[in-house]
């Protein structure tokens, strides 16, 4: 119990550098995978609960009802608890619960639904017009998402996946408190429980900085894909 | 040849059905720019899109040169709708595809490969006159450029079709006429079929051989355009024909107005020349005969596809004798003349 004054937090003689490049490692890769698979697991949902909107087949309202209910049942839960509740499923599916690649289903599955949504709001956001010109055209369901619905809604799919994951870096840090490694995991065991304040405060610039890369290759790529205004 | 057999559309909603198209019967012939008029609600929307499958009859049939496209579905109306194009009031062009990306898109969709593709929207971009515009984004395009690249695109499958579904409605008048010139271009060089709608009656008269006017879903009268500019029967098409040959009727009718309370003795009268007549000194032989005097108070001469049409609001005093004379001089002359003064 020593050190709590506010010069602790520059005793950076403390602090062990191999570790912390290594525990920022574990968070950029948590962070990257999770983003990844969210990407593509959410541009599917999205697209699920776009295409079988409003539609009168059976199968596909029953389909909608069920992809709705899972998006909106998982977006709902605290991230915490999630993680908790899929400790059992995790160790299934992972094989253990402690270390990052344990982090990544309850990451998955916490954000994978978010990004769905907005994906699905994306392509509502479409101007109609163009895809019945498209259908006009003679184009298929599967054309007209490949050649207008995704390449037109790029700019909101990947300022939404900017968003999320961005989110998702703040939730790695969560996950990293109950033992999935990264700079979460840095700041609370050797931060937090050792009383080493120049810890934490190294690895929240960290994560700052980490933030502020993954908005600054989002911004640019919307940037540079969106043709609508100069 | 395009065929409407007795087509009924009724859309059915919470507040009751609509009838969006009612009965209507249709040719077109081959080669021909069929204009379809009519003010918003009137259904005309719903019977162009009948052409493509965008919207499948309720009753009745659509038939194409023969094929029932009203019955088709799937891969079959897939592969009919390549060879029919579409043009739209907003153009509906893909904001992330260049100029020549948007042309190849139909191609893409009909299954040709990428390099015959380009070959042909390079073809088409010059045809419309987009040359040097191929890279470009519709974003940096004006809006007549951006009807141009929907009409090229549109031609792409080369279609034997043209549907047209308010190209110009959007656009100021003189784009308006330029993009009409190039759809009556297009229509004589590929001796395309151009199905056209659209509430201005301005772009039937200056490229639509036919017309037909349509109110709530029916089609109340059709026939060639001269025809019925000459002959207006229903009161929507008096409407229409009034609205464009005086196209300031309102400023007009103020005016008119004005005169009678100035000249409560004066007749006004409002004569219509068709065609030939329009070349004719007829006023000025009227004048010769009768004694009166005359006070020009508007008018204006229209060229269409078949002749002119000229409309003229005058002003005649005299003795009564004389001026019936001279209107039946006109009647004689076969110039429609309405009095507007005696009631």
């Amino acid at each position: 119990m020593n050190s709590q004054g506010l010069g602790s937090y520059f005793n950076f003689s403390t602090v062990d550098w191999g570790n912390m490049l290594s525990s920022t490692w574990e968070t950029i890769w948590l962070t990257l995978v999770s983003m990844i698979v969210v990407a593509i697991l959410g541009i599917a949902l999205g697209l699920l609960l776009f295409e079988t909107t409003n539609s009168q087949n059976p199968l596909a309202k029953l389909l909608n009802w069920v992809v709705a209910l899972f998006v909106n049942v998982f977006r709902s839960i605290p991230f915490i608890i999630l993680i908790v509740l899929l400790l059992p499923i995790t160790q299934k599916l992972v094989g253990t619960i402690i270390g990052p690649r344990a982090a990544l289903p309850s990451l998955i599955i916490s954000a994978a639904p978010f990004y769905a949504r907005m994906v699905e709001l994306a392509f509502h956001e479409l101007d109609h017009g163009v895809v019945e010109a498209a259908e006009s055209m003679g184009a298929t369901r599967w054309q007209i998402i490949r050649k207008v619905l995704l390449p037109e809604s790029m700019p909101a799919l990947v300022s939404g996946i900017t968003v999320t994951t961005i989110s998702l870096i703040g939730y790695t840090a969560m996950a990293g408190a109950i033992g999935a490694g990264g700079l979460g995991n840095l700041a609370y065991q050797d931060g937090f429980q050792s009383n080493n304040n120049a810890i934490t405060l190294v690895a929240t610039v960290i994560i700052v900085i980490i933030v502020f890369i993954f908005q600054f290759i989002g911004d640019f790529a919307v940037k540079h894909i969106d043709k609508r205004a100069n | 040849m395009i065929e409407f057999k007795d087509v009924t559309k009724t859309f059915d909603s919470k507040q009751g059905s609509v009838h969006a198209v009612q009965d209507v019967n249709l040719k077109i012939e081959d080669g021909h720019i069929y204009g379809i008029v009519g003010y918003s609600g009137a259904g005309k929307s719903t019977l162009i899109r009948m052409l493509n499958g965008l919207e499948t009859p309720t009753s009745g049939a659509v038939n194409i040169d023969g094929v029932e496209i009203s019955a088709l579905t799937g891969a079959a109306l897939r592969e009919q709708r390549h060879k029919i194009g579409m043009i739209f009031q907003h153009f509906n062009l893909l904001w992330s595809r260049t100029v020549l990306e948007n042309i190849m898109f139909p191609l893409e969709i009909a299954g040709n490969n990428k390099a015959d593709a380009k070959k042909k929207a390079e073809h088409l971009a010059e045809l419309v006159g987009l040359t040097g515009r191929e890279t470009a984004y519709p974003s940096e395009l004006s809006g007549g450029q951006k009807q141009r690249v929907g009409i090229a695109r549109a031609l792409a499958n080369d279609p034997q079709i043209l549907l047209s579904d308010e190209a110009t409605s959007a656009l100021d008048p003189q784009t308006t006429d330029e993009v009409l010139d190039l759809l009556l271009d297009i229509n004589k060089k590929l001796n395309l079929t151009i199905v056209l709608i659209t509430h201005e009656m301005h772009v039937i008269r200056k490229i639509a051989d036919h017309v037909a006017v349509m109110e709530d879903g029916k089609i109340v009268e059709q026939g060639p355009v001269l025809e019925v500019f000459k002959r207006p029967k229903q009161a929507v098409t008096k409407r229409f024909v009034n609205e464009e040959v005086t196209p300031s009727l309102n400023e007009t009718t103020a005016v008119v107005g004005q005169l009678l309370e100035k000249y409560p003795k004066g007749t006004i009268v409002q004569l219509t020349f068709h065609g030939d007549q329009a070349q004719l000194p007829i006023v000025s032989e009227m004048l010769k005969q009768y004694t009166l005097d005359l006070n020009i108070i508007e008018g204006a001469i229209h060229q269409t596809q078949e002749g002119a049409i000229g409309s003229l609001y005058i002003q005649i005093s005299g003795d009564q004798d004389q001026l019936d004379g001279a209107l039946a001089y006109l009647q004689k002359m076969r110039v429609e003349t309405e009095v507007l003064n005696r009631e």
